[in-house]
């Protein structure tokens, strides 16, 4: 990847090598898949729910994913926190949602390909692809700022990161699955922080 | 959410306050950010000043207050305006919460 850098207007622009275009807009997708899943609202029975828009969930969502994308707005009160999820969270989600599309859109319209199938020997055929150029517009970089955010917060809980724990990973075996998975918080990390020195 | 807010009240139609004391009721509901593992700071800063507009000096200071104090006050107001801010921060990725001033 070559670092973002800032364009005229806000935007942004960076390249990437094909396999961490994919990368991004696979985990993208996971999220935004998670995002349209465990939503208490699909499950209201009330015909006017709908029409007057308070059939969102009231109760925090089961994945600890969603529940850290989607954190109770009040500590200590039971029936706030229930009122502000009732409001909010079927737009927070469809925002969030629609962030992990317009990134993976971009990457798309930066041409992010197909991966190339092994032949029967199991080779894979490497003939030079064409780096992935992201460009973007102000908007763009919001909903890459927040999808990088949500990416990395979901990994985030699934590892169960913590503050200051940077020994626990770097004492993991390099093939441990968690050791991977950790590498690409960390390069997402970068990738952000790149971003955000683009557009300050 | 439906609740007017003082702000909305057009200012002629209010009395003066009389005393600081008045104005601090109007004021009792404050948005909290607290720390994380995830958020990196410079995001977290570039946050305070985008939303908020505040000048990058107090940004930074509230975003190292949230990393040393594991929390900080980052907006005042109206208890409708607080879940505003609560909302824009959870879009954000930030964790926040809102809560009265004096809690």
């Amino acid at each position: 990847m070559k670092r973002f850098r800032g364009r005229r207007r806000g935007g942004a622009h960076a390249e990437f090598e094909q396999p961490e275009a994919r990368l991004i807009a696979n985990l993208a997708a996971q999220v935004a898949e998670l995002l349209g899943s465990d939503s208490g609202a699909a499950e209201s029975d009330d015909p006017l729910a709908g029409l007057v828009d308070i059939d969102g969930s009231t109760q925090p969502p089961d994945d600890p994913v969603l529940r850290r994308l989607l954190p109770d707005a009040y500590r200590d009160d039971e029936e706030g926190a229930a009122d502000f999820r009732r409001f909010t969270e079927r737009g927070l989600r469809e925002a969030k949602s629609r962030n992990a599309q317009i990134l993976i859109e971009s990457l798309i319209a930066g041409g992010m390909s197909e991966p190339i199938a092994a032949d029967a020997e199991g080779d894979v055929e490497a003939p030079a692809e064409p780096q992935v150029e992201v460009e973007l517009d102000a908007d763009g970089v919001q909903a890459w700022l927040r999808a990088l955010t949500d990416i990395r917060l979901a990994l985030a809980t699934r590892l169960g990161i913590e503050q200051d724990d940077e020994q626990r990973w770097t004492r993991l075996p390099e093939d441990d699955p968690e050791t991977y998975v950790h590498d690409i918080y960390d390069w997402l990390g970068y990738v952000q922080e790149t971003l955000v020195h683009a557009i300050d | 959410m439906a609740a007017p807010t003082p702000t909305e009240v057009e200012p002629t139609e209010l009395e003066r306050p009389e005393s600081d004391e008045v104005v601090q009721l109007d004021k009792p509901w404050v948005t909290l950010v607290w720390n994380d593992p995830v958020n990196l700071m410079s995001y977290v800063s570039y946050v305070f000043r985008s939303y908020f507009g505040y000048p990058k000096s107090k940004a930074d200071k509230l975003m190292l207050q949230v990393h040393n104090d594991g929390r900080a006050v980052v907006s005042t107001g109206t208890r409708e305006e607080m879940e505003r801010d609560v909302e824009a921060m959870h879009g954000y990725g930030l964790w926040a919460t809102l809560q009265k001033a004096d809690a």
